[in-house]
């Protein structure tokens, strides 16, 4: 699993990467009642939004953390936001993305890097 | 430059807040519960909510006779000048929600004007105002006192709101006062050696109370209210949503200057002697909309599908014309879904109207609904 410094995760598996956000993203979002999804065969660009999560006081938006084709979404999560709270790096994904460039992957952090950048904030 | 704190800032971080600026303060925005459960606590049980970055203070004369009745009518005809309420009707121990107004009827802020229980101090006003607004009400209060009265300020004591259905048995515990108070009237009591003054009023929808108490006492008061098992602290998000359901404007987002109480559906603001008597700021645009000439209205929404609509988002008619613009918006925990305040046209205005609302360059469903959206819970007096 890799990490961003907006508190995505993407984990690939071939040429095919899981994106979501991070536990502690999930934390300081506070409870999230609402999640709006990328549609199936958008084209997303690393670091541009392609997801909202919205928690009772504020939206946010989840930028993509690599460039791809969206191939899966998470349909469970419009009706059960809370599953981002609950699981937020496992059953709380967001989408699944083709990945255009997989090298895309190496600029992001593995998890010792992004739990030293969290113990910076 | 730093911001302020209040007499229980230390409290709210020992017990793990998340801390934000609201009004130049570091308060709590919630706490280890979160937002949602933290609402649901206050509206089955009893939660406290640290109000002290809010403006209470006192307009006193600065030579009162002696004479109550006399005294009462020289202090209100300071501060009626500036408000369109009655101040002068007030009993003894009764609080009115009223409206500082600019000369075009816009509304500067809303407060609380309490009328103090006791002989001695019946040449004074309790008045409480909003966090944001405080310095500029302060001034043009003492401005309108001139030389016959003082504005002290409180805001450097303690204000702590208890709210919800079990609000009065955590509180009578502490203050038996606190029992015999109706919705809208306010008392002294003693608290740990000092003088609290409680009022039974809130910004929830509620029943509850809101005391204020010097700054040494204010720690121990809230520890004590929280020693019960019902109360738990409550941070300013839970207090945003709350008031949000209770259908209860947020001055700077649903009311400003340039809105009238009229336009804000607060008519009940306007009390039937200075009506009559046309006699507060703007009055003849406020009873010109009375009288229909108006050009929009507070309404409620509920969001029928998709994401909150929050402040800011545009209103629109079935055509898809921009009519309005939501002034606060959010998700609701009691009824599990988005919910907003706006203003709409009159002709758009009544329940069950159907709009939309524009939310990332989607329009959402949404029809007008009669506030509050979840119903309120004053402690009235029977028969009252």
């Amino acid at each position: 699993m890799r990490f961003t410094k907006d508190h995505e995760w993407v984990e690939a598996v071939g040429d095919v990467a899981t994106l979501g956000i991070t536990a502690y993203a999930a934390e300081q979002l506070g409870d999230v009642v609402f999640v709006e999804l990328p549609s199936l065969g958008k084209t997303v660009k690393a670091g541009d939004p392609f997801a909202v999560v919205e928690s009772v006081k504020t939206a946010s938006d989840v930028y993509a953390p690599v460039s791809g084709e969206v191939v899966a979404v998470n349909s469970d999560l419009p009706d059960t936001p809370e599953t981002v709270n609950a699981e937020p790096e496992k059953d709380g994904w967001f989408a699944k993305v083709k990945l255009a460039n997989p090298a895309e992957l190496d600029a992001l952090m593995d998890r010792a890097a992004y739990e030293q950048f969290l113990s910076t904030l | 430059m730093s911001l302020k704190v209040t007499p229980l800032t230390e409290a709210h971080r020992a017990a793990g807040a998340r801390m934000v600026e609201f009004g130049g303060y570091d308060m709590p925005v919630q706490y280890a519960d979160g937002v949602l459960k933290e609402h649901l606590w206050t509206r089955r049980h009893c939660g406290l909510f640290d109000v002290s970055h809010m403006g209470p203070s006192f307009l006193r004369l600065k030579a009162p006779s002696g004479e109550a009745k006399a005294d009462h009518a020289a202090v209100c005809a300071l501060l009626e000048p500036l408000v369109c309420g009655d101040l002068r009707g007030l009993k003894r121990g009764q609080l009115r929600y009223t409206l500082l107004l600019n000369d075009h009827g816009g509304i500067v802020d809303d407060l609380m004007v309490g009328r103090p229980i006791g002989d001695d101090e019946q040449g004074a006003l309790q008045i409480v105002v909003n966090a944001g607004t405080k310095e500029g009400d302060f001034a043009r209060i003492a401005a309108a006192a001139g030389d016959a009265g003082e504005l002290v300020r409180a805001d450097d004591r303690g204000l702590i709101a208890v709210q919800g259905p079990e609000a009065e048995a955590v509180t009578a515990a502490i203050i038996p006062e606190a029992a015999d108070l109706s919705f809208m009237t306010l008392t002294r009591a003693l608290f740990a050696g000092g003088e609290a003054v409680i009022s039974r009023s809130g910004y929830t929808g509620e029943d509850g109370y809101e005391i204020l108490v010097a700054a040494g006492q204010a720690r121990q008061l809230w520890d004590r209210l929280l020693q019960d098992e019902r109360a738990r602290p409550i941070g300013l998000g839970a207090r945003d949503s709350l008031r949000l359901e209770a259908g209860l404007p947020l001055y700077g987002h649903d009311l400003d200057e340039t809105v009238s109480p009229v336009e804000a559906g607060l008519e009940f603001a306007l009390s039937k002697r200075r009506r009559e008597a046309e006699d507060f700021p703007g009055a003849a645009r406020a009873l010109g909309e009375l009288a229909g000439r108006i050009e929009r209205r507070r309404v409620g929404l509920r969001v029928l599908e998709g994401a909150p609509a929050r402040e800011g988002a545009e209103i629109v008619d079935a055509a898809g014309a921009v009519v309005g613009m939501v002034t606060s918006g959010g998700f609701s925990p009691s009824l599990s879904a988005p919910i907003a305040m706006g203003y709409v046209p009159p002709a758009l205005a009544e329940p069950g109207a159907e709009l939309g609302v524009i939310v990332r360059g989607k329009r959402q469903g949404a029809v007008v609904t009669s506030l509050p959206f979840v119903p309120h819970r004053y402690h009235r007096k029977p028969g009252a």
